[in-house]
């Protein structure tokens, strides 16, 4: 299920529109995955507060959005583009892969919410099949 | 035997209240056949389903998301008992229509992004976690009778 270059387009034009957003989708999108799949919470035992509001939520959630900028930016070649964030998830953070799905779904939501009018169903395809792409990428090194 | 929380009992009879079944059962479904098209298997019947405008404007598609909302306020109406409410149509699912139960997430996913567009900030994490939680139980008792 490999990215057309209408997919690119569409994931491209969709990103122009919420990138100004980032920030705070990110932090949404990671204070929901923290809530809706509470298991994800192993991974931040070492934060002192996983509330939604949270400097620490505020802060990773910018830092994932930075990594999907990076991947929009190498929406052509994921695989090279996100090498060092594959190398760092497989060998340091040892995130089970399954997770990249729900934190996926989440941010999915969180344009629902903010971006009603321009997530339409086939800007959701586009941006389905961008994540699907870039957890694979994520993935690449686990073994 | 599911334990609801009063907070998830009166989000989701919340939710079914609100939402309007005629917009947002049509809107769930074809977003479904957009988004995993490979689900359009089932619906061969169901006319022009060539691209997204045919699907959002094809009238089989919206009566039939009409249909899945209905369906959904049963197990509304019965939280108690989702698998004894939906033991027939996991039978009909399973044996006549012979649907992968893996489908029901698909739709389940839809149906939660479209719910949170209507609702905008009042989807709260919280809002969400129970909405999700109530549609893996429907989908689970879905696939009960599968054999």
């Amino acid at each position: 299920m490999s990215l057309t270059d209408k997919d690119k387009a569409a994931v491209k034009a969709l990103w122009g529109t919420i990138s100004a957003s980032a920030d705070a989708i990110g932090a949404d999108a990671l204070g929901r995955l923290l809530v809706v799949y509470p298991q994800t919470k192993i991974y931040f035992k070492h934060w002192p507060d996983l509330s939604p509001n949270s400097p620490s939520v505020k802060n990773h959630g910018k830092n994932i959005m930075s990594g999907i900028a990076l991947a929009v930016n190498k929406i052509d070649d994921l695989k090279s583009g996100l090498n060092a964030l594959s190398e760092q998830h497989a060998f340091q953070l040892r995130v089970d892969p399954a997770n990249f799905k729900l934190l996926s779904h989440c941010i999915l939501v969180v344009l629902a919410i903010r971006f009603p009018h321009e997530f339409t169903p086939e800007a959701h395809v586009a941006m389905d099949k961008f994540f699907c792409g870039v957890s694979l990428a994520l993935a690449e090194k686990y073994r | 035997m599911v334990e609801w929380t009063d907070f998830e009992r009166s989000t989701i009879k919340d939710i079914f209240a609100k939402i309007d079944y005629d917009c947002v059962g049509p809107a769930a479904f074809s977003r479904c056949l957009i988004v995993y098209p490979w689900t359009q298997r089932y619906f061969g019947n169901f006319g022009n389903l060539y691209n997204a405008a045919a699907i959002i404007g094809n009238p089989n598609v919206a009566k039939h998301g009409i249909t899945i909302m209905h369906g959904l306020e049963r197990g509304v109406k019965n939280m108690d008992h989702l698998t004894e409410t939906y033991a027939e149509l996991s039978v009909l699912h399973s044996e006549k229509l012979h649907v992968d139960p893996d489908n029901f997430k698909l739709i389940s996913d839809c149906l939660t992004i479209v719910v949170a567009s209507r609702m905008g900030k009042a989807f709260t994490g919280e809002v969400q976690a129970a909405l999700q939680k109530f549609l893996a139980v429907v989908v689970f008792s879905l696939g009960r009778q599968y054999h």
